[in-house]
């Protein structure tokens, strides 16, 4: 991978990958990014204006702005490469932010809870619609296991492969070990692909 | 209270209301400025030269955007200005349709392993 350097400080600029964190409201999705970011969370904003949809403005007095946040957090894997892990927006009608934040990922962790496991049905339509690899990581808050990965991979009518694992959104190494299960996940898409060609 | 009413200046006031065109400037793209700061005889606004002081070491967009408090829209049509007056230089990342390479797909494994 070709890193350049900058003319003035010779610092090396690096290459960086984006990861997303989707999945229902409040479901860990900044709790993870803040577990594995070398830096604290950080959050960023986009303003929507009216001009943003195709509504017709015409005759609206007061045009609303509406602020998104997304949270985001780094991790540094060696001097010419970052990865940047973005919590997405939860709200539905903030889907052109996704994919903006989805061009060019590597790939998507989707955040579940068992117990409102239609919560991230949307989130795994969108991704299965733009054939960007996730994962589907289970937040367990408490040691109830109620689900095995196998039933929650079948609840969700996941596509053979796809991986699913239990973890706790809190815990600095399990959140790392989804990272590192998806990252596997798409270099062994990646290579299946290519035998293929 | 009065934050409550929210800022004082509408948001795209500093860009004289203009708006970036997206797909310019990805989230984390790096931004390097080119000049150790801006010379008093160019006509720019403070958040500029925020971002050529900010900008001194690569710094990503997105980085840049929640460093300075500015939204990322805003930070984009800034950046514009600053590019076209050759005052910082852009690396976008790898193209957005190619496969990631398999070598830096375990580079980034070794590294989280590493963590």
């Amino acid at each position: 991978m070709g890193s350049v350097r900058s003319e003035h400080s010779g610092s090396r600029i690096p290459v960086a990958l984006k990861i997303l964190i989707a999945g229902g409201f409040g479901v860990g999705k900044t709790t993870m990014v803040g577990s594995v970011s070398e830096i604290r969370p950080l959050q960023t904003e986009e303003i929507l204006t009216g001009a943003e949809g195709a509504d017709d403005l015409s005759g609206v007095e007061a045009k609303t702005t509406t602020t998104v946040t997304m949270d985001f957090g780094r991790i540094t894997i060696t001097d010419d490469l970052q990865l940047y892990l973005f919590g997405t927006p939860g709200q539905d009608r903030f889907w052109f932010l996704w994919d903006e934040l989805s061009q060019g990922a590597l790939g998507a962790v989707v955040l579940a809870d068992t117990r409102r496991l239609a919560d991230c049905f949307p989130s795994i339509d969108y991704f299965e619609q733009r054939g960007t690899p996730f994962v589907v990581a289970v937040n367990c808050f408490d040691t109830d296991h109620r689900f095995g990965p196998e039933a929650v991979s079948r609840a969700l009518d996941l596509d053979p492969g796809v991986p699913v694992v239990l973890f706790d959104a809190r815990d600095q190494k399990a959140a790392r070990n989804v990272l590192i299960e998806l990252v596997e996940y798409v270099a062994r898409r990646q290579l299946a692909s290519a035998g293929r060609r | 209270m009065d934050q409550d009413a929210g800022p004082v200046v509408r948001p795209y006031a500093m860009t004289q209301g203009r708006v970036a065109a997206s797909g310019d400037f990805d989230l984390v793209a790096f931004v390097v400025a080119t000049v150790p700061d801006l010379t008093p005889g160019v006509h720019l606004q403070p958040e500029h030269h925020a971002i050529v002081e900010a900008a001194w070491e690569p710094i990503s967009v997105v980085e840049l955007a929640s460093q300075l408090d500015l939204s990322i829209g805003v930070v984009r049509v800034l950046l514009g200005d600053l590019r076209s007056a050759g005052l910082i230089s852009l690396y976008e990342p790898p193209a957005a349709e190619q496969p990631h390479d398999v070598d830096v797909l375990k580079a980034v494994v070794n590294g989280l392993r590493a963590l």
